[in-house]
């Protein structure tokens, strides 16, 4: 081992950006793996352009990988970077408004030429001219020395040969904070298994920046950050999207009952559709249907049978599959609809996330078509979230939406993987006989008969004798489920559709307050992935010695029983949302609540810093315009 | 795809195939076990009352178990179809019908599924999903009831109207150019496409039974008059004393021929590539078009039905082609299949467990 120096920190936040075609997320992806491996608890955030290749070495073509790991328990991806490994001029251009001063730079100095300096507008190279003094850069010419390090590998190109710097990052990256690679070698091993020399140069790279650390002089200190304490268990590293295919298969597992996919390809929800193609083992079919509207039908029709239909998707598909959805409300068949929010309106930013689909989620379809929503609050939460709207789906026999986003999608935590056997049951039953008799007396099967305690409608599939019905989008007869235009009809029928989605509230619990002083005045009140952000701001002021308290909801329609005692119990309640205030709207509505809306649209997430200083001077306006509520409460 | 793909034996059954059945001895079912208790709602004198009774007469003799049979529709006057049919049913929204059938049809091979479409539903809004289906071949029978009108909406021209149609919506006459829905269908690469008429119950009683044997998607476009909005669009070849002299009756292996004993004509290929109708006592040396369902390219039915003009002087009914390819339900269920039996069975508890550990874990103490 060596005599350089260690250093133990609490936490760090790295940031690798290159190129699109560097490496990048793997990159990061790898080191991911390599620290959760080692018990530290983390966060990351990936951010790539919507193109897929766009020109080298402009800004629109930088691509990150952000990763916040600790000793202790983290929330969110991190605001600012501590180190930043630029691959180019772009990446250091795009990135360097987020680090702050004193921060570490790791730049490819051979990526720093003439050219690709004034590609991106640098008239003078950033890493010679001083202008990056309040930084500590580490200048390395990756790139050749990768080649160099890989100078016995004559079947490679030099092409093929640079294409490894990410791995010799990667490698340098390990050694400086105690890494281990043996995780990456054995990925490599599977990825280029047939390909030996180029697995050999990769694993070559790997090892050269490692040593590279251990011997350059410019790298003098390592550092080693203690193994978060978490809660005893299995763990492993997951994405949301991830999180959401296994949760969905489960929940069909547990349910008894097959899961068909139709969907449609659209980011950042595709890679759901390819990891459910991939689980045929588990008895999932998946359809990539001809358009947003035949993946939400073909689905629908796979229900209509009998299996959970799922259909995958973004905001500009669930627009699409309106009019579909509506008809499973009108059905009342099972259905889950997963959309994965990006930027918008329109195309908006694909790849960057968003929380503006919920009044779309709420009311984007004609007529009143109550449907419930279910939110993930971090990425391993897309798996429960996944059993919950399954089981809503199914026991209530509707469609359910889970609102998932780009930063959950594929960003990633360590989840404690639970034992399926330890899932809450699920059991879906169908009807297999008449449930009412006629004018005569005689046994018939009434489609449209509720049960009394849900409200739902039975579920009988094809394929069950004597159960033969019809059902259809026109309104249908309370009970027998014939065609009716009767008036009286059409309003029972409204308020029992919409009567059987509040009764879901039965069976969600109340929301849940966190406040451990008892005594705070302002409440902050989110949904979905804003989950950690908030988490770590309501922290961050508390540690300060203020009183905040905190609550979530992962249910959004219907909302919790005790949603709207909880919001009066306050002075004050901040709401932050990744959009213009679609939740306050929801609240404000329902609750007559003045909540405060904290809103944001930059396709990233919130940082710490902004939402606690928002939280604080709300504390501050508290404080200001109810000088006594300290004192009375106290 | 390896060469053993999942396909159910081939006849008797092939299209219903994996479908339970009755048994042997138990008594034919009736017509009216398959009529439902549902008041039917169509215009008097309306083409659909002919289909819904050939349709009904014909289901018993497939011998299925009548909670097999799934009959999904669109939106529009065809549409209400699966309501006066005591099978199981779905009236869908607009268009959608064919997607909603794939996923019924691929998710269950137990059940015959049969979709009700029209002319506007099927190849106008639902355009995308009926072409998509043809090219999948999944195994549907698809029923499109051709008004050459919008009858629901009260009279507007349809993607099947002549040219100069004045409808509602077109008080100088329509310049859409129309739609012929076999050749539209064979582009889709449908493997079974056949044309007959709401009046003539015994031909498309044997149309519905080729389509209901074949295996993968069947498109049987049915002429069908609305008395109210577009009377008599068929009169032309519904009328006795000129059906003869315009409908060319396809038979397989037969020489392509139209008209009456003594003044018949027959089919035959022009110099240029084309064909056309010569009498038959000047054929001579010419080469007679043979109708082949089971020709492995569809040139010739496409050709076939190009014969067919606006003002019906040749329109040719029956099955234009009729091949067999591997169908798309039973291939995704194939390899779901082959999936779960190379794993050793359906998943247990312990092996979701496995997926949910993935590959990469580590344990807190
Ligand atoms: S409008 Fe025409 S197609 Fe519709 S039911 Fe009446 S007659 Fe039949």
């Amino acid at each position: 081992m060596s005599s350089k120096s260690v250093q133990q920190l609490d936490r760090v936040v790295i940031r690798f950006a290159g190129d699109s075609g560097d490496g990048m997320q793997l990159t990061g992806d790898r080191f991911t793996s390599e620290t959760a491996a080692l018990g530290n608890d983390l966060s990351t955030l990936p951010n790539f352009p919507a193109e897929i290749r766009a020109p080298q070495g402009t800004l629109p073509g930088v691509s990150s990988f952000q990763l916040h790991f600790a000793d202790h328990d983290v929330l969110t991806p991190g605001d600012a970077p501590d180190v930043l490994v630029a691959m180019n001029p772009a990446a250091l251009k795009a990135n360097l408004g987020d680090l702050p001063r004193g921060a570490t730079i790791i730049a490819n100095t051979d990526e720093f030429t003439k050219r690709n300096l004034g590609k991106v507008g640098y008239d003078a190279n950033p890493l010679e001219d001083g202008s990056l003094e309040s930084w500590h850069v580490h200048p390395v010419a990756l790139t050749s020395i990768t080649v160099e390090a890989l100078a016995e590998f004559d079947t490679l190109s030099r092409k093929d040969k640079e294409r490894a710097k990410n791995m010799f990052a990667l490698g340098l990256l390990s050694w400086m904070y105690h890494r281990p690679t043996n995780g990456t070698e054995s990925f490599l091993r599977k990825k280029f298994g047939s390909k030996p020399d180029i697995l050999a140069a990769n694993l070559a790279a790997l090892t050269a920046g490692l040593n590279y650390g251990e011997t350059t002089e410019d790298f003098a200190v390592s550092y080693e950050i203690a193994p978060a304490k978490m809660a005893p268990g299995t763990y492993r590293n997951i994405t949301g999207n991830l999180a959401l295919a296994i949760g969905l298969t489960t929940a069909a597992h547990r349910a008894g009952i097959p899961l068909v996919l139709g969907s449609y390809p659209i980011t950042p929800a595709s890679d759901i559709l390819h990891t459910l193609s991939g689980f045929k083992r588990y008895g999932v079919t998946t359809m990539q249907c001809e358009d947003e509207i035949a993946g939400v039908g073909a689905a629908l029709g796979a229900s209509f049978g009998g299996a959970i239909g799922v259909t995958t998707t973004s905001g500009p598909g669930v627009a699409l599959k309106s009019e579909t959805i509506g008809l499973g409300v009108s059905l009342e068949l099972p259905l889950v609809i997963v959309d994965v929010q990006r930027g918008g309106p329109s195309t908006g930013l694909p790849t960057k996330t968003e929380q503006s689909d919920l009044l779309q989620a709420m009311f984007g379809r004609n007529g009143e078509s109550p449907v419930p929503i279910v939110a993930p609050r971090s990425p391993a939460d897309c798996f429960d979230a996944a059993l919950e709207a399954v089981r809503i789906a199914t026991t209530y026999r509707t469609p359910v939406f889970i609102l998932s986003d780009g930063y959950l999608a594929n960003g990633s935590e360590p989840w404690a993987v639970p034992k399926v056997a330890e899932l809450p049951a699920m059991t879906v039953e169908f009807a297999t006989e008449p449930n009412d008799t006629d004018a005569d007396g005689k046994p018939v099967f009434h489609p449209f008969k509720r049960d009394e305690k849900t409200l739902a409608r039975p579920w009988a599939v094809p394929g069950t004798s004597g159960l033969e019905h019809r059902v259809g989008g026109i309104e249908k007869a309370n009970i027998t489920g014939n065609i009716s235009y009767d008036p009286d009809n059409h309003d029972l029928m409204t308020r029992l559709r919409a009567g059987k989605v509040e009764r879901i509230a039965e069976s969600i619990g109340d929301l849940e307050v966190d406040d451990p002083s008892g005594e705070a005045n302002v409440l902050v009140l989110g949904w979905g992935s804003t989950y950690g952000p908030i988490a770590a701001a309501v922290r961050s002021v508390r540690n300060s010695g203020a009183k905040v308290a905190q609550a979530h909801l992962r249910h959004l329609n219907p909302f919790p029983a005790n949603t709207g005692e909880v919001l009066r119990r306050y002075d004050r309640v901040l709401v932050p949302e990744m959009n213009m205030g679609q939740l306050a709207l929801l609240l404000r509505a329902k609750y007559l609540v003045d909540v405060h809306s904290f809103t944001q649209v930059r396709g990233l997430p919130f940082t710490t810093v902004e939402l606690a200083d928002a939280i604080v001077s709300l504390l501050e306006d508290d404080a200001a315009t109810d000088p006594t509520s300290e004192e009375v409460r106290a | 795809m390896s060469t053993d793909l999942g396909m159910p034996g081939t006849s008797p059954t092939a299209g219903t195939a994996g479908v339970p059945r009755l048994a042997e001895d138990a008594p034919k079912q009736t017509k009216k076990e398959f009529t439902s208790d549902q008041e039917v709602r169509w215009c008097p004198g309306c083409g659909d009352y002919a289909i819904l009774a050939a349709v009904q007469g014909f289901l018993p003799d497939l011998g299925l178990k009548r909670e097999n049979i799934v009959f999904v529709s669109g939106i529009g006057c065809s549409s209400r179809f699966p309501y006066y049919l005591d099978t199981y049913g779905m009236h869908s929204i607009h268009g959608r019908a064919p997607a909603i059938a794939t996923g019924l049809a691929t998710s269950r091979g137990d059940l015959s599924v049969w979709v009700v479409t029209g002319d506007g539903d099927a190849l106008s809004i639902g355009g995308n999903h009926l072409i998509h289906a043809l090219r999948r071949n999944v195994n549907l029978t698809i029923l499109l009831f051709n008004n050459q009108i919008y009858g629901l909406t009260k009279g507007q021209y349809s993607p099947t109207s002549e040219v100069g149609k004045i409808a509602k919506s077109t008080p100088m006459g329509s310049v859409d150019h129309p739609f012929n829905p076999v050749s539209l269908a064979l582009g889709a690469e449908g493997t079974f496409v056949a044309r007959t008429m709401d009046s003539d119950r015994k031909h498309l009683t044997e149309v519905l039974r080729q389509a209901a044997e074949h295996r993968g998607t069947s498109l049987v476009e049915i002429y069908q008059n609305c008395p109210i909005f577009n009377d008599g669009a068929f009169d032309l070849i519904k009328d006795r004393t000129q059906q003869e002299a315009r409908i060319v009756h396809l038979v397989d292996g037969e020489p392509v021929a139209v008209g009456p004993e003594g003044d018949r004509k027959v089919l035959v290929r022009t110099d240029g590539g084309g064909m056309e109708f010569v009498p038959e006592s000047e054929v001579g040396e010419r080469e007679v078009v043979v109708h082949d369902v089971a020709a492995p390219e569809p040139t010739q039915a496409f050709a076939l039905s190009r014969l067919d003009t606006p003002e019906m002087t040749h329109v040719p009914m029956g099955i234009f082609r009729n091949v067999d390819r591997p169908t798309y339900d039973d291939q995704v269920r194939h390899q779901v299949e082959a999936a779960v039996g190379t794993a050793g069975g359906p998943p247990t508890d312990s092996d979701l467990d496995e997926l949910i550990r993935g590959r990469d874990t580590w344990t807190v103490a």
